[in-house]
């Protein structure tokens, strides 16, 4: 546990972003389309050293490693699922910044529509159960006892006559 | 002796919140008025202790007393006088210590400004603030005491992470805080709600208010913070589905949730017992966002702390409460009763729809940041959660959310009509329709994702002034007439719009920052350009500055646009000696909403230096929209209706009663 933890202050001393630039001149590719999948690509490779940044974001010596590996990869014919294939045979799904779907992930990728549609079917139930208990209780208010008739017939008489048009209509927010 | 008296004030503070988590609960048991307003009392001492210890704090930081190891870690003698003060939070000592002065001051205007409250909800909403305040002092007391002393005091601090100082950090924390803490009174009353056993739409209007005012400072806090990382750290991101961020962003969803259920439940008297779990959730997920960074357990571009003894104090208090307040609703929720019957189509079935959608919005996020977590726990594998995830999973359903607000706003209470409201938003489609194709055409060639969604931000902004323009019957009306109607409107209709609008802005900057940003890497002597999308930066001259506390490198770039010169910029790059670390200053250059945005790296061998400047367009919209949400929640705060319209208390109607 004590190591764990001495491990977790080591990495963020290590990797706290001593904001310089991450992608360095020297590194651009010559051809700007392989250069631009070469972008794409290492924003999905997470640099292992840093805390949930991309190589493409961070500046860490290993960051720059796995950019050079990547370009490399690509100038010699690999196509981004290849690269990808090989960065993890390497180090292991933990380079992903996606993570793939596998057994491991099924409740991860799974839990947002689950969620969505799980709430949305038992809203759906609920709606029902209770339109069902209007039906059942013969879909309007219980009546008005004669008291509230007196009361609302009393109202209404001392009411003014609604004004003609829209304007003296009541809007309610 | 200042952090003596610091100290000891802490340790009273302690005490009053003792008091005043047990005092009001007996009250409320025997009825006895006057134990209950002990609570009142104990939540106002215990304001003022806190401010005390906070206050003295503050007086060693600057005074740079260094016999005090909380200020020989985190300060210098040499820092300015504005960091020495912002600095106190800048730690994790410091910060927790914010953190309780924020949740006493809280207590404290509950105490102040709850004079409508029925007494036995006041006396428990305040003995729930005191429970938590009590944790949090017991924590702060026995692992993050910022008060210690060292034997031998040294002569020099190690100063404040460089990161740190800077006037982003004095409002990001401070700001975040005040929303993450405000919605412990939200938590408040609905652990009173339940223990009373009482819940109307009094209830409602009374929550309201105090969730707004804690979202508006979440809102603020985020945008905030996410500004200060787009200017600091160098490469121009804004966001990064950091868990630190993420931990931020959850009580945002659940709140904004929270906020549109509690509008539900103070008009309708329905959505009852989901709104008491939302105010539940969105404080527990508060706790989890303060856990999170202040454990340590996730380790992160934000986490100063990492220390096993506080990750398990702060996991106890995190399962006392969220277990606790939980188990209180599985108890008590069922006796609560439900009310107010509606279509599912109706203004009320549109804000299930948003609440259902930001509940998934927020599940996502927060199974995204702690799935690797539990696997790693429970399998040993390790996997990378990161924002290609986040943007396929997020992303969708905020677009879909984005879609049902401008059909919600314009939908009647109890039955709506659909196809009306369709037909009202007839012209903002058609606005919204053109407007796709306008950009399709403007940037040929590119994919039709972005300017879909740019279609969808311009749908919910024109949504947001159909919807007032419907209220004062623009066009329909003598324009006199109207303009009458609209001053006429409460102001939480104008707070609505505008917040709405937001959203829209907010999304736009968006969609154009990341598809359309520009970038130029380079390695430049003086003399050369670079051309950065319709802009050329020429580099005139590097230099050398000596700062109060470090060294800065300095390159001064002129900028051209069409061969006229319309700027310089000066980014640098800092050392700072104390810590042996550095940041960057990036240069920006604001035009309209766009910004030129220039960092520098390193000096080659040669005497270049690397440079990377991207034109990022319309990227100010990004904190803009947050801003006009921020404003249309004050809009919303200061109507009158939230203070005139809260009900009187029992005591001044009986008292009328007596009079006649």
């Amino acid at each position: 546990m004590a190591r764990r933890f001495l491990a977790l202050i080591v990495a963020v001393v290590l990797a706290w972003p001593v904001a310089a630039l991450a992608v360095q001149p020297d590194e651009i590719m010559p051809d700007p389309a392989q250069e631009a999948r070469a972008r794409a690509l290492s924003r999905e490779i997470r640099c292992m050293v840093c805390q949930n940044q991309s190589i493409d974001d961070s500046d860490a010596s290993l960051a720059r490693d796995l950019r050079l590996l990547v370009r490399e990869r690509i100038a010699e014919g690999d196509s981004d699922r290849e690269v990808r294939d090989f960065l993890v045979a390497r180090y292991g799904a933990f380079v992903l910044l996606k993570p793939p779907f596998d057994l491991h992930t099924l409740l991860l990728w799974l839990l947002p529509p689950l969620v969505l549609i799980g709430g949305a079917l038992a809203l759906w139930r609920r709606g029902r159960a209770r339109t069902r208990l209007a039906l059942v209780s013969g879909d309007r208010p219980p009546p008005l006892t004669p008291q509230e008739e007196a009361t609302l017939k009393a109202l209404l008489a001392d009411a003014p006559a609604p004004a003609p048009g829209g304007e003296g209509k009541i809007t309610k927010d | 002796m200042i952090a003596e008296a610091g100290h000891y004030a802490l340790v009273l503070a302690l005490a009053l919140a003792l008091i005043q988590s047990v005092a009001p609960i007996v009250a409320v048991r025997v009825r006895d008025g006057a134990l209950m307003n002990v609570g009142r009392t104990t939540a106002l001492a215990q304001f003022a202790f806190v401010a005390v210890a906070f206050g003295a704090l503050t007086a060693l930081y600057v005074v740079s007393d260094f016999s005090v190891v909380n200020v020989f870690e985190n300060s210098h003698s040499a820092k300015p006088l504005v960091y020495k003060f912002t600095g106190v939070w800048g730690n994790h000592e410091g910060s927790m210590l914010l953190w309780v002065t924020i949740l006493a001051l809280f207590g404290a205007l509950v105490a102040l400004f709850g004079n409508n409250l029925p007494q036995s909800l006041r006396a428990l909403v305040l003995a729930v603030q005191g429970w938590i305040g009590a944790a949090f002092y017991l924590f702060i007391l026995f692992t993050s005491n910022p008060f210690l002393r060292i034997a031998n005091p040294p002569f020099e601090g190690r100063d404040l992470n460089p990161v740190l100082q800077d006037p982003g950090l004095a409002l990001h924390p401070p700001l975040l805080y005040l929303g993450y803490v405000g919605f412990s009174v939200a938590f408040s009353f609905a652990v009173a709600a339940l223990i009373e056993g009482r819940l109307d739409a009094a209830w409602a209007r009374w929550v309201r208010p105090w969730t707004l005012v804690a979202w508006i400072f979440l809102t603020l806090g985020i945008a905030m913070g996410s500004y200060w990382a787009y200017y600091e750290l160098g490469w121009g991101g804004w966001w990064f589905w950091d868990p630190v961020e993420n931990a931020s962003l959850m009580p945002w969803l659940s709140g904004t949730a929270l906020l549109h259920s509690a509008v539900v439940m103070e008009k309708r008297d329905a959505l009852k017992v989901w709104t008491v779990l939302l105010a539940i959730l969105t404080f527990s997920l508060s706790l989890l966002g303060t856990f999170l960074v202040r454990s340590g357990v996730l380790t992160s571009v934000h986490a100063f702390a990492t220390d096993p003894t506080r990750g398990v104090f702060i996991l106890l208090i995190l399962c006392a409460f969220i277990g606790g307040s939980l188990a209180l609703y599985a108890w008590r929720a069922p006796t609560l009763k439900q009310g107010g019957l509606f279509a599912p189509v109706s203004r009320e079935g549109a804000l299930v729809l948003n609440n259902l959608l930001l509940t998934t919005a927020c599940a996502t996020v927060f199974v995204g940041t702690l799935y690797p977590l539990a696997l790693e726990l429970f399998t040993g594998d390790k996997i990378s959660v990161g924002a290609p995830f986040f943007n396929m999973t997020f992303g969708p359903l905020f677009v879909l959310l984005l879609l049902t607000v401008p059909f919600g706003t314009l939908l009647a209470w109890k039955r709506g009509d659909l196809l009306g409201a369709a037909q009202r938003l007839m012209a903002a489609g058609l606005i919204a329709l053109v407007t796709v194709l306008a950009v399709v055409a403007l940037t040929q060639g590119g994919g039709v994702l972005a300017p879909v969604t740019i279609g969808f931000a311009v749908f919910v902004i024109l949504g947001a002034a159909t919807e007032l323009a419907e209220r004062i019957m623009l066009f329909k009306l003598p324009l006199k007439v109207s303009l009458r109607r609209a001053v006429g409107l409460p102001r939480s209709t104008f707070g609505r719009t505008l917040a709405h609008a937001g959203l829209g802005i907010a999304m736009i900057g968006i969609v154009c920052e990341t598809t359309w940003n520009s970038e130029h890497i380079a390695a430049m002597k003086p003399g050369d350009v670079a051309a950065i999308g319709s802009y050329v930066a020429r580099l005139d001259r590097v230099g050398e500055r000596q700062g109060p506390n470090f060294r800065e490198q300095l390159a001064q770039f002129t900028i051209l646009q069409n061969g006229n010169e319309i700027g310089t910029m000066t980014p640098s790059k800092r050392n700072f000696a104390a810590r042996a670390s550095s940041t960057t200053e990036a240069a920006l250059l604001s035009r309209g909403a766009s910004q030129i945005y220039i960092s520098l790296g390193d000096v080659n061998a040669d005497g270049a230096i690397t440079v990377r400047a991207y034109h990022k367009p319309l990227v100010l919209l990004i904190w803009f929209g947050p801003l006009l949400m921020a404003f249309g929640g004050l809009l919303s705060l200061s109507d009158r209706r939230l203070r005139v319209g809260a009900p009187q208390p029992a005591r001044a109607a009986r008292r009328l009663q007596a009079a006649e």
